[in-house]
Protein backbone atom coordinates (compact mmCIF):
# COMPACT_ATOMS: atom_id res chain seq x y z
CA UNK A 1 0.00 0.00 0.00
CA UNK A 2 1.33 3.04 -1.27
CA UNK A 3 1.83 6.58 1.37
CA UNK A 4 0.46 9.54 1.15
CA UNK A 5 3.43 11.03 -0.15
CA UNK A 6 4.50 8.42 -2.61
CA UNK A 7 0.71 8.88 -3.99
CA UNK A 8 0.93 12.58 -3.80
CA UNK A 9 4.33 12.57 -5.74
CA UNK A 10 2.71 10.50 -8.71
CA UNK A 11 -0.22 12.55 -8.77
CA UNK A 12 2.19 15.39 -8.76
CA UNK A 13 3.32 13.71 -12.01
CA UNK A 14 0.39 12.73 -13.80
CA UNK A 15 -0.57 16.62 -13.03
CA UNK A 16 2.65 18.08 -14.45
CA UNK A 17 2.47 15.56 -17.29
CA UNK A 18 -1.08 16.75 -18.55
CA UNK A 19 -1.24 20.53 -17.12
CA UNK A 20 2.75 21.41 -16.90
CA UNK A 21 2.34 22.54 -13.58
CA UNK A 22 5.78 22.18 -11.62
CA UNK A 23 5.53 19.12 -9.20
CA UNK A 24 6.84 20.81 -6.24
CA UNK A 25 3.55 22.85 -6.50
CA UNK A 26 1.09 19.85 -6.71
CA UNK A 27 0.71 20.12 -2.89
CA UNK A 28 -2.13 18.54 -0.66
CA UNK A 29 -3.63 21.55 0.20
CA UNK A 30 -3.69 22.81 -3.28
CA UNK A 31 -7.11 23.15 -5.35
CA UNK A 32 -6.55 22.07 -8.80
CA UNK A 33 -8.42 25.06 -10.36
CA UNK A 34 -7.78 27.89 -8.41
CA UNK A 35 -4.29 27.43 -7.30
CA UNK A 36 -2.59 25.35 -9.97
CA UNK A 37 -4.82 27.15 -12.74
CA UNK A 38 -6.26 23.19 -14.16
CA UNK A 39 -9.01 24.05 -16.51
CA UNK A 40 -12.14 21.11 -16.48
CA UNK A 41 -10.79 19.37 -19.51
CA UNK A 42 -7.27 18.95 -18.10
CA UNK A 43 -8.84 17.96 -14.97
CA UNK A 44 -10.73 15.03 -16.89
CA UNK A 45 -7.46 13.74 -18.37
CA UNK A 46 -5.98 13.98 -14.72
CA UNK A 47 -8.96 11.78 -12.84
CA UNK A 48 -8.76 8.57 -15.84
CA UNK A 49 -4.77 9.02 -15.60
CA UNK A 50 -5.06 8.40 -12.01
CA UNK A 51 -7.32 5.44 -12.79
CA UNK A 52 -4.79 4.05 -14.89
CA UNK A 53 -1.61 4.65 -12.86
CA UNK A 54 -3.73 3.84 -9.09
CA UNK A 55 -6.49 1.57 -10.47
CA UNK A 56 -9.33 3.21 -9.10
CA UNK A 57 -12.58 4.02 -10.15
CA UNK A 58 -13.78 7.68 -10.23
CA UNK A 59 -17.19 8.41 -11.28
CA UNK A 60 -18.45 11.67 -13.09
CA UNK A 61 -20.30 12.61 -10.14
CA UNK A 62 -17.53 11.78 -7.91
CA UNK A 63 -15.12 13.83 -9.92
CA UNK A 64 -16.66 17.44 -8.77
CA UNK A 65 -16.06 16.75 -5.09
CA UNK A 66 -12.38 15.89 -5.97
CA UNK A 67 -11.04 19.73 -5.32
CA UNK A 68 -7.59 19.55 -3.99
CA UNK A 69 -5.06 17.26 -4.38
CA UNK A 70 -5.67 16.22 -0.58
CA UNK A 71 -9.32 15.45 -1.92
CA UNK A 72 -7.96 13.53 -4.80
CA UNK A 73 -5.56 11.72 -2.66
CA UNK A 74 -7.75 10.47 -0.11
CA UNK A 75 -9.85 9.46 -2.54
CA UNK A 76 -6.89 6.88 -4.23
CA UNK A 77 -6.28 6.03 -0.65
CA UNK A 78 -9.57 4.58 0.23
CA UNK A 79 -10.40 2.91 -3.11
CA UNK A 80 -7.33 1.64 -4.19
CA UNK B 1 -11.09 48.78 -55.77
CA UNK B 2 -9.10 48.76 -52.58
CA UNK B 3 -5.83 47.43 -52.83
CA UNK B 4 -5.14 44.89 -50.70
CA UNK B 5 -1.24 43.94 -50.02
CA UNK B 6 0.65 41.81 -48.27
CA UNK B 7 2.95 42.22 -45.43
CA UNK B 8 3.94 39.53 -43.43
CA UNK B 9 4.44 35.76 -44.34
CA UNK B 10 5.54 32.29 -42.97
CA UNK B 11 6.14 28.75 -43.31
CA UNK B 12 6.89 25.53 -42.23
CA UNK B 13 7.17 23.25 -44.52
CA UNK B 14 9.12 20.04 -45.96
CA UNK B 15 12.35 22.30 -47.15
CA UNK B 16 12.46 23.77 -44.15
CA UNK B 17 11.42 25.19 -40.91
CA UNK B 18 11.00 28.74 -41.89
CA UNK B 19 10.52 30.48 -45.44
CA UNK B 20 13.84 31.88 -45.99
CA UNK B 21 15.17 28.01 -45.55
CA UNK B 22 11.92 26.64 -47.62
CA UNK B 23 12.32 29.30 -50.41
CA UNK B 24 16.66 28.52 -50.61
CA UNK B 25 16.13 25.08 -50.67
CA UNK B 26 12.87 25.66 -53.51
CA UNK B 27 15.39 27.59 -55.83
CA UNK B 28 18.23 25.01 -55.59
CA UNK B 29 15.67 22.10 -56.62
CA UNK B 30 15.92 20.54 -53.62
CA UNK B 31 13.24 17.24 -52.91
CA UNK B 32 11.79 16.89 -49.30
CA UNK B 33 10.13 13.51 -49.89
CA UNK B 34 11.85 11.00 -48.07
CA UNK B 35 11.04 7.35 -46.90
CA UNK B 36 8.59 6.64 -43.63
CA UNK B 37 10.84 5.29 -41.52
CA UNK B 38 7.81 4.05 -39.38
CA UNK B 39 6.84 0.30 -39.18
CA UNK B 40 3.05 0.95 -40.07
CA UNK B 41 4.62 1.67 -43.66
CA UNK B 42 5.84 -2.10 -44.54
CA UNK B 43 2.38 -3.26 -44.95
CA UNK B 44 1.38 -0.22 -47.73
CA UNK B 45 2.29 0.07 -51.12
CA UNK B 46 3.38 3.99 -50.74
CA UNK B 47 6.13 4.32 -48.38
CA UNK B 48 6.95 7.82 -49.18
CA UNK B 49 6.20 11.42 -47.87
CA UNK B 50 7.76 14.90 -47.23
CA UNK B 51 7.25 15.73 -43.65
CA UNK B 52 7.86 19.12 -42.46
CA UNK B 53 11.53 19.90 -42.30
CA UNK B 54 11.47 20.87 -38.68
CA UNK B 55 9.04 18.61 -36.23
CA UNK B 56 6.48 20.91 -34.56
CA UNK B 57 7.47 19.02 -31.17
CA UNK B 58 10.81 20.89 -31.45
CA UNK B 59 9.44 24.22 -31.41
CA UNK B 60 5.74 23.66 -29.45
CA UNK B 61 5.72 23.14 -25.49
CA UNK B 62 4.83 19.72 -24.73
CA UNK B 63 1.95 20.31 -22.55
CA UNK B 64 0.22 23.19 -25.14
CA UNK B 65 0.96 20.62 -27.95
CA UNK B 66 -1.00 17.53 -26.25
CA UNK B 67 -4.23 20.01 -26.43
CA UNK B 68 -3.66 20.66 -30.35
CA UNK B 69 -3.48 18.35 -33.37
CA UNK B 70 -0.21 18.13 -35.78
CA UNK B 71 -2.32 20.73 -38.22
CA UNK B 72 -2.48 23.05 -35.94
CA UNK B 73 0.59 23.01 -34.61
CA UNK B 74 1.93 23.56 -38.02
CA UNK B 75 -0.16 26.45 -38.52
CA UNK B 76 0.75 28.26 -35.27
CA UNK B 77 4.39 27.74 -36.04
CA UNK B 78 3.67 29.81 -39.60
CA UNK B 79 1.22 32.24 -38.14
CA UNK B 80 3.99 33.10 -35.49
CA UNK B 81 6.29 33.75 -38.54
CA UNK B 82 3.94 35.22 -40.54
CA UNK B 83 2.36 37.60 -37.55
CA UNK B 84 5.80 38.62 -36.70
CA UNK B 85 7.37 39.30 -39.95
CA UNK B 86 4.34 41.70 -40.00
CA UNK B 87 5.81 43.47 -37.55
CA UNK B 88 3.43 42.39 -34.71
CA UNK B 89 4.23 40.28 -31.07
CA UNK B 90 3.24 37.35 -31.21
CA UNK B 91 0.17 36.81 -28.12
CA UNK B 92 1.41 40.40 -27.34
CA UNK B 93 -1.05 43.22 -26.26
CA UNK B 94 -3.52 44.54 -29.42
CA UNK B 95 -1.75 46.00 -32.18
CA UNK B 96 -4.46 46.40 -33.92
CA UNK B 97 -7.66 46.52 -33.50
CA UNK B 98 -9.41 42.85 -32.51
CA UNK B 99 -12.56 43.92 -34.41
CA UNK B 100 -11.12 44.75 -37.70
CA UNK B 101 -8.72 42.00 -37.58
CA UNK B 102 -9.84 38.49 -39.27
CA UNK B 103 -8.69 35.13 -40.11
CA UNK B 104 -9.50 33.17 -43.05
CA UNK B 105 -7.62 29.20 -42.23
CA UNK B 106 -7.70 26.07 -43.99
CA UNK B 107 -7.29 22.86 -43.44
CA UNK B 108 -8.60 20.37 -46.26
CA UNK B 109 -9.02 17.25 -43.72
CA UNK B 110 -8.88 18.96 -40.73
CA UNK B 111 -7.88 17.13 -37.27
CA UNK B 112 -6.52 13.54 -38.78
CA UNK B 113 -4.39 12.18 -36.39
CA UNK B 114 -6.49 13.50 -32.95
CA UNK B 115 -9.81 11.93 -34.87
CA UNK B 116 -8.02 8.57 -35.54
CA UNK B 117 -5.79 8.75 -32.60
CA UNK B 118 -8.43 8.84 -30.18
CA UNK B 119 -10.91 6.17 -32.21
CA UNK B 120 -7.53 3.95 -31.62
CA UNK B 121 -7.59 4.86 -27.71
CA UNK B 122 -11.23 4.20 -27.50
CA UNK B 123 -11.44 1.02 -29.50
CA UNK B 124 -8.50 -0.73 -27.68
CA UNK B 125 -9.18 0.59 -24.26
CA UNK B 126 -12.88 2.03 -23.83
CA UNK B 127 -14.18 5.47 -23.68
CA UNK B 128 -12.69 6.33 -20.46
CA UNK B 129 -9.00 6.89 -22.48
CA UNK B 130 -11.06 9.42 -25.23
CA UNK B 131 -9.28 12.89 -24.39
CA UNK B 132 -11.60 15.57 -23.42
CA UNK B 133 -9.37 17.39 -26.19
CA UNK B 134 -10.37 15.50 -28.79
CA UNK B 135 -13.39 17.51 -30.45
CA UNK B 136 -11.53 21.05 -30.28
CA UNK B 137 -8.25 19.21 -31.43
CA UNK B 138 -10.31 17.43 -34.80
CA UNK B 139 -12.26 19.85 -35.76
CA UNK B 140 -11.34 21.58 -39.30
CA UNK B 141 -11.93 24.80 -38.02
CA UNK B 142 -9.39 24.40 -35.19
CA UNK B 143 -6.40 25.67 -36.86
CA UNK B 144 -7.87 28.83 -37.55
CA UNK B 145 -9.61 29.16 -34.39
CA UNK B 146 -6.14 28.84 -32.13
CA UNK B 147 -5.09 31.30 -34.73
CA UNK B 148 -7.87 33.79 -34.04
CA UNK B 149 -6.81 33.56 -30.13
CA UNK B 150 -3.18 33.75 -30.84
CA UNK B 151 -3.55 37.28 -32.96
CA UNK B 152 -7.07 38.10 -30.68
CA UNK B 153 -8.63 38.47 -33.93
CA UNK B 154 -12.37 39.69 -33.56
CA UNK B 155 -13.72 40.19 -36.60
CA UNK B 156 -14.43 36.86 -37.91
CA UNK B 157 -12.96 33.97 -37.63
CA UNK B 158 -13.10 31.28 -41.15
CA UNK B 159 -12.30 27.73 -42.45
CA UNK B 160 -13.21 27.39 -45.99
CA UNK B 161 -12.89 23.78 -46.85
CA UNK B 162 -12.37 22.52 -50.59
CA UNK B 163 -9.93 19.67 -50.52
CA UNK B 164 -6.84 20.54 -52.29
CA UNK B 165 -7.88 24.12 -52.97
CA UNK B 166 -8.85 24.97 -49.34
CA UNK B 167 -5.92 27.34 -49.03
CA UNK B 168 -6.64 29.05 -52.26
CA UNK B 169 -9.94 29.70 -51.30
CA UNK B 170 -9.54 30.89 -47.40
CA UNK B 171 -7.23 33.79 -49.15
CA UNK B 172 -9.84 34.41 -51.87
CA UNK B 173 -12.18 35.14 -48.99
CA UNK B 174 -10.06 37.18 -47.25
CA UNK B 175 -9.33 39.16 -50.01
CA UNK B 176 -12.99 39.57 -49.96
CA UNK B 177 -13.48 40.32 -46.45
CA UNK B 178 -11.09 42.97 -46.57
CA UNK B 179 -12.32 44.50 -50.24
CA UNK B 180 -16.18 44.73 -48.57
CA UNK B 181 -14.77 46.62 -45.39
CA UNK B 182 -15.53 43.73 -42.98
CA UNK B 183 -11.67 43.99 -41.38
CA UNK B 184 -8.61 45.78 -41.91
CA UNK B 185 -6.32 42.92 -41.97
CA UNK B 186 -6.21 39.40 -41.85
CA UNK B 187 -4.46 36.19 -41.22
CA UNK B 188 -4.88 33.71 -43.99
CA UNK B 189 -3.18 30.50 -45.58
CA UNK B 190 -3.71 26.66 -44.61
CA UNK B 191 -2.17 23.98 -43.36
CA UNK B 192 -2.56 20.29 -43.38
CA UNK B 193 -1.05 17.05 -41.31
CA UNK B 194 -2.13 13.48 -42.63
CA UNK B 195 1.21 11.31 -43.19
CA UNK B 196 -0.69 8.70 -41.40
CA UNK B 197 -1.41 5.33 -42.77
CA UNK B 198 -5.26 5.48 -42.90
CA UNK B 199 -4.70 8.41 -46.05
CA UNK B 200 -1.88 6.94 -47.24
CA UNK B 201 -4.06 3.41 -47.66
CA UNK B 202 -7.65 5.47 -48.73
CA UNK B 203 -5.41 7.51 -51.41
CA UNK B 204 -3.17 4.84 -52.31
CA UNK B 205 -6.19 2.18 -53.11
CA UNK B 206 -7.45 5.69 -55.55
CA UNK B 207 -4.45 5.34 -57.35
CA UNK B 208 -3.57 8.58 -56.14
CA UNK B 209 -0.23 8.15 -54.73
CA UNK B 210 3.53 7.79 -56.44
CA UNK B 211 4.72 4.32 -55.16
CA UNK B 212 7.96 5.11 -56.56
CA UNK B 213 9.49 3.66 -53.43
CA UNK B 214 12.99 3.15 -54.26
CA UNK B 215 13.35 6.59 -55.21
CA UNK B 216 11.69 9.32 -52.99
CA UNK B 217 13.20 12.03 -54.39
CA UNK B 218 12.32 11.49 -57.73
CA UNK B 219 8.73 10.14 -57.13
CA UNK B 220 7.02 13.84 -57.44
CA UNK B 221 7.81 14.57 -61.08
CA UNK B 222 5.15 16.69 -62.86
CA UNK B 223 4.96 16.31 -66.26
CA UNK B 224 7.18 14.01 -67.06
CA UNK B 225 6.17 10.69 -68.51
CA UNK B 226 7.22 8.63 -65.88
CA UNK B 227 4.77 9.95 -63.36
CA UNK B 228 2.69 7.87 -60.90
CA UNK B 229 0.99 10.00 -59.06
CA UNK B 230 1.49 12.86 -56.24
CA UNK B 231 3.50 11.87 -52.87
CA UNK B 232 1.48 12.92 -50.09
CA UNK B 233 3.54 16.13 -48.06
CA UNK B 234 2.19 18.21 -44.87
CA UNK B 235 3.30 22.01 -43.86
CA UNK B 236 1.63 25.75 -43.31
CA UNK B 237 1.56 28.01 -44.86
CA UNK B 238 0.31 31.67 -43.73
CA UNK B 239 0.53 35.26 -44.72
CA UNK B 240 -0.78 38.68 -43.27
CA UNK B 241 -2.95 41.17 -45.75
CA UNK B 242 -4.23 44.20 -45.43
CA UNK B 243 -5.60 47.23 -47.22
CA UNK B 244 -2.88 49.27 -48.80
CA UNK B 245 -4.31 52.29 -46.69
CA UNK B 246 -3.78 50.56 -42.88
CA UNK B 247 -0.14 49.21 -44.19
CA UNK B 248 0.44 52.33 -44.96
CA UNK B 249 -0.67 54.27 -41.52
CA UNK B 250 1.14 51.61 -39.88
CA UNK B 251 5.00 51.98 -41.91
CA UNK B 252 4.29 48.10 -43.03
CA UNK B 253 6.79 46.69 -45.44
CA UNK B 254 5.14 45.45 -48.72
CA UNK B 255 5.71 42.02 -50.19
CA UNK B 256 3.51 42.76 -52.93
CA UNK B 257 -0.05 42.93 -54.02
CA UNK B 258 -3.41 39.98 -53.85
CA UNK B 259 -4.29 41.42 -57.07
CA UNK B 260 -7.73 39.07 -57.56
CA UNK B 261 -9.39 35.59 -57.25
CA UNK B 262 -11.00 33.59 -59.25
CA UNK B 263 -13.25 30.37 -58.58
CA UNK B 264 -15.20 28.13 -60.23
CA UNK B 265 -16.52 24.51 -59.67
CA UNK B 266 -16.25 21.62 -62.60
CA UNK B 267 -19.49 20.04 -62.09
CA UNK B 268 -18.45 17.03 -64.17
CA UNK B 269 -16.97 14.47 -61.31
CA UNK B 270 -16.29 13.70 -57.82
CA UNK B 271 -12.57 13.22 -58.21
CA UNK B 272 -11.03 13.70 -62.12
CA UNK B 273 -10.79 17.41 -63.55
CA UNK B 274 -13.37 17.77 -66.43
CA UNK B 275 -10.90 16.99 -69.42
CA UNK B 276 -11.65 20.25 -71.42
CA UNK B 277 -10.35 22.33 -68.50
CA UNK B 278 -12.98 24.53 -69.03
CA UNK B 279 -13.19 24.84 -64.69
CA UNK B 280 -9.49 25.19 -64.35
CA UNK B 281 -9.18 28.30 -67.18
CA UNK B 282 -12.29 29.40 -65.92
CA UNK B 283 -11.17 30.44 -62.57
CA UNK B 284 -7.71 31.60 -64.31
CA UNK B 285 -9.91 34.13 -66.55
CA UNK B 286 -11.72 35.08 -63.48
CA UNK B 287 -8.69 36.01 -61.83
CA UNK B 288 -7.33 37.81 -63.75
CA UNK B 289 -10.61 39.47 -64.94
CA UNK B 290 -11.04 40.06 -61.46
CA UNK B 291 -7.22 41.84 -60.97
CA UNK B 292 -8.10 44.29 -63.89
CA UNK B 293 -5.22 42.45 -66.11
CA UNK B 294 -4.96 40.26 -69.10
CA UNK B 295 -3.19 37.65 -70.23
CA UNK B 296 -0.71 39.98 -71.34
CA UNK B 297 0.67 40.76 -67.63
CA UNK B 298 1.27 37.20 -66.56
CA UNK B 299 4.71 36.30 -66.33
CA UNK B 300 4.88 33.06 -64.46
CA UNK B 301 1.95 30.37 -63.23
CA UNK B 302 2.56 28.20 -60.25
CA UNK B 303 0.85 25.25 -61.24
CA UNK B 304 -1.81 22.88 -59.27
CA UNK B 305 0.59 20.16 -61.40
CA UNK B 306 0.84 17.71 -58.50
CA UNK B 307 2.44 14.83 -60.53
CA UNK B 308 -0.61 12.37 -61.48
CA UNK B 309 -0.63 11.46 -65.04
CA UNK B 310 -4.44 13.05 -66.01
CA UNK B 311 -4.18 16.03 -63.88
CA UNK B 312 -1.03 17.48 -65.00
CA UNK B 313 -1.89 17.56 -68.81
CA UNK B 314 -5.17 18.82 -68.13
CA UNK B 315 -3.84 22.00 -66.15
CA UNK B 316 -1.39 22.36 -69.16
CA UNK B 317 -4.34 22.54 -71.89
CA UNK B 318 -6.13 24.87 -69.58
CA UNK B 319 -3.15 27.76 -68.59
CA UNK B 320 -2.94 27.77 -72.92
CA UNK B 321 -7.09 27.76 -73.28
CA UNK B 322 -6.94 30.83 -70.36
CA UNK B 323 -3.91 32.45 -71.31
CA UNK B 324 -3.92 32.38 -75.29
CA UNK B 325 -0.91 33.16 -77.52
CA UNK B 326 0.48 35.28 -73.83
CA UNK B 327 1.10 31.40 -72.54
CA UNK B 328 4.46 31.75 -74.23
CA UNK B 329 5.62 34.27 -72.20
CA UNK B 330 5.15 32.47 -69.24
CA UNK B 331 7.39 30.69 -67.20
CA UNK B 332 5.01 27.41 -65.60
CA UNK B 333 6.74 25.86 -62.40
CA UNK B 334 5.57 22.83 -60.15
CA UNK B 335 6.64 23.25 -56.51
CA UNK B 336 4.96 20.57 -55.63
CA UNK B 337 7.84 18.84 -57.21
CA UNK B 338 9.70 19.28 -54.15
CA UNK B 339 7.40 19.74 -51.26
CA UNK B 340 5.05 17.31 -52.19
CA UNK B 341 1.54 17.50 -51.98
CA UNK B 342 0.05 19.73 -49.11
CA UNK B 343 -3.40 19.29 -49.50
CA UNK B 344 -5.36 21.89 -47.75
CA UNK B 345 -2.13 23.75 -47.16
CA UNK B 346 -1.11 23.66 -50.77
CA UNK B 347 -2.35 26.43 -52.05
CA UNK B 348 -1.14 29.12 -49.45
CA UNK B 349 2.25 27.63 -49.73
CA UNK B 350 2.26 28.13 -53.57
CA UNK B 351 0.99 31.82 -53.51
CA UNK B 352 3.90 32.83 -51.26
CA UNK B 353 6.27 30.73 -53.53
CA UNK B 354 4.72 32.54 -56.39
CA UNK B 355 5.22 36.34 -54.66
CA UNK B 356 8.52 35.15 -53.71
CA UNK B 357 9.63 34.36 -57.42
CA UNK B 358 8.01 37.72 -58.34
CA UNK B 359 10.02 39.43 -55.76
CA UNK B 360 13.39 37.68 -56.88
CA UNK B 361 12.70 37.38 -60.37
CA UNK B 362 13.34 33.93 -60.41
CA UNK B 363 11.03 30.74 -60.70
CA UNK B 364 11.40 28.18 -58.47
CA UNK B 365 12.28 24.89 -60.79
CA UNK B 366 10.22 21.34 -61.44
CA UNK B 367 12.63 19.01 -60.59
CA UNK B 368 12.84 15.60 -62.39
CA UNK B 369 11.84 16.25 -65.67
CA UNK B 370 13.84 14.55 -67.43
CA UNK B 371 11.25 13.20 -69.90
CA UNK B 372 8.59 15.45 -70.51
CA UNK B 373 5.35 14.92 -72.01
CA UNK B 374 5.51 15.35 -75.54
CA UNK B 375 2.69 17.87 -76.74
CA UNK B 376 2.67 20.62 -74.03
CA UNK B 377 2.06 24.09 -75.34
CA UNK B 378 3.47 25.27 -71.76
CA UNK B 379 7.12 26.32 -70.83
CA UNK B 380 8.29 24.85 -67.65
CA UNK B 381 11.62 25.79 -65.44
CA UNK B 382 12.85 21.89 -66.14
CA UNK B 383 15.27 21.35 -62.92
CA UNK B 384 16.85 25.01 -62.60
CA UNK B 385 15.84 27.92 -61.54
CA UNK B 386 14.31 30.41 -64.42
CA UNK B 387 14.96 34.18 -64.14
CA UNK B 388 11.94 36.32 -65.08
CA UNK B 389 12.14 39.69 -66.85
CA UNK B 390 14.59 41.62 -65.02
CA UNK B 391 12.77 45.04 -64.40
CA UNK B 392 8.97 46.71 -64.50
CA UNK B 393 5.50 45.40 -62.72
CA UNK B 394 5.32 41.87 -63.14
CA UNK B 395 2.09 39.36 -61.91
CA UNK B 396 1.84 35.72 -61.38
CA UNK B 397 -0.94 32.93 -61.10
CA UNK B 398 -1.43 30.56 -58.83
CA UNK B 399 -3.62 27.57 -59.34
CA UNK B 400 -5.40 25.28 -56.66
CA UNK B 401 -7.79 22.23 -57.57
CA UNK B 402 -9.58 20.10 -54.95
CA UNK B 403 -11.62 16.98 -55.08
CA UNK B 404 -15.58 17.74 -55.35
CA UNK B 405 -14.17 19.95 -58.85
CA UNK B 406 -12.85 23.26 -56.67
CA UNK B 407 -10.44 25.14 -58.98
CA UNK B 408 -9.67 28.34 -57.30
CA UNK B 409 -6.51 30.75 -59.08
CA UNK B 410 -5.07 33.49 -57.04
CA UNK B 411 -3.39 36.94 -59.02
CA UNK B 412 -0.39 38.16 -56.72
CA UNK B 413 1.84 41.75 -58.41
CA UNK B 414 4.61 43.34 -57.21
CA UNK B 415 2.96 46.38 -57.30
CA UNK B 416 3.31 48.41 -54.12
CA UNK B 417 6.26 46.32 -53.15
CA UNK B 418 8.95 47.41 -50.65
CA UNK B 419 10.85 44.99 -49.91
Amino acid sequence: MATTEEIRAQLAELVNDVAGVPVEDVQLDKSFVDDLDVDSLAMVEILVGCEEKFGVTIPDEESKNLKTVGDAVAYIEAHS
Amino acid sequence: MTEIVITGLGATTPLGGDLASTWANMLAGTSGVRAITEEWAEELPVKIAAYVAVDPSEIIDRVKARRLDRSTQLALIAAQQAWTDAGFEWEGEDQVDPHRLSVSLASGIGGLHSLLNNWDAHRDKGYRRVSPFTIPMLMANAPAANVGLAVHAKAGVHTPVSACASSNEAISLGLDLLRLGRADIAVVGGTEATIHPLPLAAFGQMQALSRRNDDPEGASRPWDRGRDGFVMGEGSAILVIETLEHAKARGAKIYGTIAGAGITADSHDMVQPDPTGEGQSGAMIKALQDSGMTPADIVHVNAHGTSTPQGDLTEAGSIRTALGDDTDHVVVTSTKSMTGHLLGGAGALETVASLMALRDRLVPPTINLVDPEPDLAIDIAANVARPLPAEGSLAAVNNSFGFGGHNVAIVVTNENATV
